[in-house]
């Protein structure tokens, strides 16, 4: 596990746009079960070969004029518990991080794994993320 | 930011799809590679025609969420390698 000075400014990355940072299986459970409206779920990682460009895609993402009502985030690899507990809300979907889940009245509507962020600009994935807000947002 | 590795291949910390000469198909995450090896993590492999999906079904289906791993590392021989692609540009 990475120390904590130097996961701070990841996670802050999202906390400082608004994301709610949830620490354990309590915290996600009770985020998850709010199942009004949208919400999109980022598991944050450590590896810049791909969540380097995620949390500035994500920020991107959010300047657009349709976004999710509500914001949440784990960490993979730091806070294990609460991880878990969020991939069990997509239990059909292989683990990656990072990921980002759109959910939508407590439903999983779009899903973007790893491998559609590694390698991609953060213009792709806001792309990504804002088309899906488009169709799922208002 | 975010942590970086030095020294190695360009396709290191993507995921990518090995094929090889053989009935095998690799999804993993590149670790590193040269002209003797590839090296993957967290990997799944697919045998062509196993549970009735070719190799191209397989990837494809792969492409849309991922992979479950069946080995957390993987050491291949890249004389049985024919390909080495980004998941993503299936």
């Amino acid at each position: 596990m990475y120390s904590p000075l130097l996961v701070k400014p990841m996670r802050e990355e999202l906390t400082s746009v608004g994301f709610e940072e949830l620490m354990n299986a309590d915290d996600v459970d009770r985020w998850i079960g709010n199942t009004e409206g949208t919400a999109l779920l980022v598991i944050n990682s450590v590896c810049g070969c791909a969540a380097g460009m995620a949390r500035p895609g994500v920020r991107l993402a959010l300047s657009h004029n349709k976004t999710p009502d509500r914001l949440g985030t784990v960490f993979a690899g730091q806070d294990s518990e609460a991880t878990a507990q969020a991939r069990n809300a997509f239990a059909e979907v292989p683990p990656s991080s990072p990921s980002m889940a759109l959910f939508k009245d407590g439903e999983l509507v779009h899903f973007i794994p790893r491998h559609r962020i590694e390698g991609h600009s953060l213009e792709d994935l806001a792309q990504d993320l804002t088309q899906a807000f488009d169709q799922h947002c208002t | 930011m975010g942590t970086f590795h030095q020294n190695k291949s360009e396709l290191h910390g993507i995921t990518v799809v090995v094929d090889t000469a053989g009935p095998e198909i690799y999804v993993g995450r590149c670790d590193d590679m040269d002209d003797a090896r590839v090296i993957l993590l967290d990997v799944d492999v697919h045998r062509d025609g196993d549970g009735g999906r070719s190799k191209d079904e397989y990837v494809h289906k792969a492409a849309q969420f991922g992979v479950w791993k069946k080995h957390d590392q993987l050491v291949l021989d890249r004389t049985q390698v024919t390909s080495v692609r980004r998941l993503s540009e299936f």
